[in-house]
C-alpha cells in the first residue's frame, strides 16, 4: 500500500478506517528511525490520526505523503495530508476548540496543531484541503 | 603536484620524520607535552604515515575527496585523544602545522631543477596541511558541542529528580523556572515515576520556582491533569506567600488543584489519603 | 466480524484492549459493552488500555460515551493503565476525559469501584438486623 515516490518520500491513500491505523504505524516507524522520543512520537501519531480521520469523514478520503526532513542537525518528520473534498469554509472557525460540523467534539484540528511543531492549512471550497505538518525530533 | 613528487615524498618518509621531530620549535614547544622524545616520534610517525599514505596528486587539492576519509578520521581521532589529555586546540593545530616546514624542506631538496613546479607544489602542500589543521579545529569544536549538549540533557534530568518518599508517594522538587521545555521533562519524569513505583500520590514542590505566571500555572494544571489520567493524584506544595498573591492578582484559577504551603503539609495530606497515621512511638508505649 | 472480548468479574465488567482499534471496531465495542452492562446489571466497567499506544479524539469520545451510557444504567467506568506518553498527549490534545475515573492498574481499578459502592454489601447486613 505504501509507494515510494522518490527515495525519501512515501505515499499512502486513506480510503478506509483501517488505513488510518496503517498510516499511524508507518509514521511511527519513521519517527523511531530518526530517534524521536516516545512522547513526541505519541503526539505525532495522534495528530496524524486526527488529520487522516478528518479526510476520511469530511472528504471521503485522501492522500498522505511522508518524508524525513532536516533543519541543521535536527531531523524531523514532515507529513502532507491532501484531499479533494468539499474544503473548509471558515478555517479560523474550524481551528477553534469545540467547533464541529460533524456532531463531534471539534478537537481534532486545534488539538493536532498543538501536538506538532509546524502546522499549515490551506483549503478551497469545492476543491479540497491540504494540511502540512512537521514534528521535529526534539520538538 | 605530479605523481612523481608524491611518490618521492613517500619514499623519503624517514627523512621528513627526522626533519620534523628534530625541529627546534617542536621539541621546545611540545617536548613537555609528550612523555618522551620516543613518544613524540611515534605519534608523529603515525600522523605522517596517514598523510603520505592517503595524499594523492588528485586529492591534494580536494579535501572532500572520499579517499581522504581515512586521513580525516585519523586526524579527528588524534585531536579528540589529545583534547582528552589536556592539549588546547591551538597546541594540536600548531603541532600539525609544524609538519608543513619539514615537508617543504624535503620538497625543496627533491625539486631542484624546476622552480615553477617547486612553487606550485609548495602552495598545494601548504593548503593541504592548513586544511588538516582546520579539520582538527572543527573536530575539537564538535567535541565541545557534544559535551555541552550532553550536560544540558544531564542538567534537565538532574534538576527534576523523582524521590520516593513513602510506599505510594513520590515527590519532585522543582528548582528554577518552569518553561515549556522544562514542563515536558517534569511531566515525563513524574509520570514515569508514578508508573514505575505504582504510586498513587505525586507531590510537586515548587518552592524553588521563582515566579508563577499564567503560563507556569497552565503548565502546572496540565501536569496535574495528566497525572489524573494515569489514576494518581497530584499535590502542589511549596506555595510561597508571594506566589499566592500573584496567582490571585493575575486571576489564575488554581482551585481545581490541591495546593499546600509546605512539603510537610502535602505529606500529611498524602498520608491522610492513604489512611496512614504518623505518631510518636513513645506515646503508644505509655498507653499500654 | 472481529470483536473485543468482555469479561465478567463479579459485579464488574473488564475489557482489555490489546490492539489499536480502528473506528468501526471501537463503535462495536461501545455497543457490546452497553448491551452487557444492561444484561448483567454490572455496577462497574473497567477498560484496560495499557496496551494502547495512542488515544485520539475518536477513542476519547468512545470512552466518554461508554462512561456516560453506563452511568445512566447505574454503572461507573474506570480507565486503567494509561501510558504516560498517552496521558501527556491527551492533555495537549485537549481531552482530559473528565467524566471517567482512572486507576494505575486493573487491581487498583477494582478496589476503586468496590470502595465507591459499599452500600451494596452493607445493605445485606442492614437487612439482617
Ligand atoms: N479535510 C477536511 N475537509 C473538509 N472539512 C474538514 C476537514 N477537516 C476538518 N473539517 C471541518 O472542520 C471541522 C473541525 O474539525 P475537527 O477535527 O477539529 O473537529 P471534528 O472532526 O468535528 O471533531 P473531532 O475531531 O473532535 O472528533 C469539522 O467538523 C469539519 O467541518
Ligand atoms: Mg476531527
Amino acid at each position: 500500500m505504501w509507494t515510494t515516490t522518490n527515495q525519501n518520500k512515501e505515499q499512502l491513500s486513506i480510503l478506509h478506517d483501517r488505513d488510518v491505523i496503517i498510516c499511524r504505524n508507518r509514521i511511527k516507524e519513521v519517527a523511531v528511525k530518526i530517534g524521536m522520543g516516545i512522547v513526541n512520537q505519541t503526539k505525532l501519531i495522534t495528530a496524524v490520526s486526527e488529520l487522516a480521520r478528518n479526510m476520511l469523514i469530511y472528504a471521503g478520503g485522501g492522500n498522505v505523503i511522508v518524508e524525513v526532513v532536516a533543519r541543521g542537525r535536527e531531523q524531523g518528520v514532515k507529513i502532507v495530508f491532501e484531499d479533494k473534498g468539499p474544503g473548509i469554509q471558515d478555517i479560523a472557525k474550524a481551528m477553534q476548540d469545540g467547533f464541529t460540523t460533524g456532531k463531534s467534539m471539534g478537537m481534532g484540528l486545534p488539538g493536532a496543531k498543538r501536538l506538532v511543531s509546524e502546522f499549515n492549512i490551506e483549503s478551497t471550497v469545492g476543491k479540497g484541503t491540504t494540511i502540512k505538518i512537521v514534528k521535529w525530533k526534539n520538538g | 603536484m605530479t605523481r612523481n613528487i608524491v611518490t618521492a615524498l613517500q619514499e623519503n618518509q624517514d627523512r621528513i620524520l627526522d626533519q620534523w621531530v628534530n625541529q627546534r620549535e617542536l621539541s621546545e614547544d611540545f617536548g613537555g607535552n609528550f612523555n618522551s622524545f620516543d613518544d613524540l616520534k611515534a605519534q608523529s610517525s603515525e600522523l605522517l604515515t596517514a598523510v603520505l599514505e592517503n595524499m594523492t596528486a588528485e586529492n591534494i587539492t580536494d579535501l572532500y575527496a572520499s579517499d581522504l576519509e581515512p586521513l580525516i578520521e585519523y586526524v579527528s581521532g588524534l585531536t579528540l585523544s589529545r583534547a582528552k589529555q589536556g592539549f588546547s586546540p591551538r597546541e594540536t593545530a600548531t603541532y600539525i602545522f609544524s609538519l608543513k616546514d619539514a615537508l617543504l624542506k624535503v620538497l625543496g631538496e627533491l625539486i631542484t631543477e624546476d622552480p615553477k613546479e617547486l612553487y606550485r607544489s609548495t602552495l598545494e602542500i601548504s593548503k593541504f596541511i592548513d586544511n588538516i589543521g582546520i579539520v582538527s579545529f572543527e573536530t575539537f569544536i564538535r567535541g565541545r558541542e557534544e559535551v555541552i549538549l550532553g550536560q544540558a540533557d544531564e542538567m534537565a534530568e538532574l534538576s527534576t529528580p523523582v524521590i520516593k518518599v513513602w510506599e505510594g508517594i513520590i515527590a519532585m522538587p522543582i528548582i528554577g523556572t518552569l518553561d515549556s521545555a522544562r514542563t515536558q521533562v517534569v511531566m515525563e519524569n513524574l509520570l514515569q515515576g508514578i508508573v514505575e513505583t505504582e504510586s498513587s500520590i505525586a507531590i510537586l514542590d515548587i518552592s524553588g520556582v521563582p515566579a508563577v505566571d499564567s503560563l507556569v500555572a497552565q503548565h502546572l494544571i496540565k501536569t496535574v491533569n495528566a497525572i489524573r489520567l494515569l489514576g494518581a493524584d497530584c499535590v502542589i506544595s511549596g506555595i510561597r506567600p508571594e506566589i499566592a498573591q500573584t496567582v490571585v492578582h493575575l486571576g489564575i484559577d488554581l482551585s481545581k488543584m490541591v495546593t499546600k504551603a509546605t512539603l510537610a503539609s502535602a505529606l500529611r495530606y498524602a498520608y491522610g489519603i492513604l489512611q496512614l497515621e504518623v505518631r510518636k512511638a513513645g506515646k503508644e508505649k505509655s498507653n499500654l | 466480524m472481529e470483536r473485543i472480548p468482555i469479561l465478567k468479574m463479579g459485579k464488574f465488567l473488564l475489557v482489555t484492549i490489546q490492539v489499536d482499534l480502528y473506528d468501526r471496531l471501537a463503535l462495536t465495542l461501545e455497543e457490546d459493552l452497553i448491551q452487557m452492562v444492561h444484561k448483567t446489571g454490572a455496577r462497574g466497567v473497567l477498560i484496560d488500555i495499557s496496551a494502547l499506544s495512542i488515544v485520539d479524539s475518536f477513542m476519547g469520545k468512545i470512552i466518554g460515551n461508554i462512561a456516560a451510557m453506563s452511568s445512566i444504567l447505574d454503572a461507573e467506568t474506570v480507565v486503567v493503565g494509561m501510558q504516560p506518553a498517552v496521558a501527556i498527549t491527551l492533555i495537549e490534545l485537549g481531552l482530559p476525559l473528565s467524566g471517567v475515573h482512572t486507576a494505575l492498574n486493573v487491581e487498583r481499578g477494582m478496589a476503586l469501584l468496590a470502595a465507591r459502592m459499599p452500600e451494596e454489601t452493607d445493605s445485606e447486613d442492614v437487612d439482617d438486623d
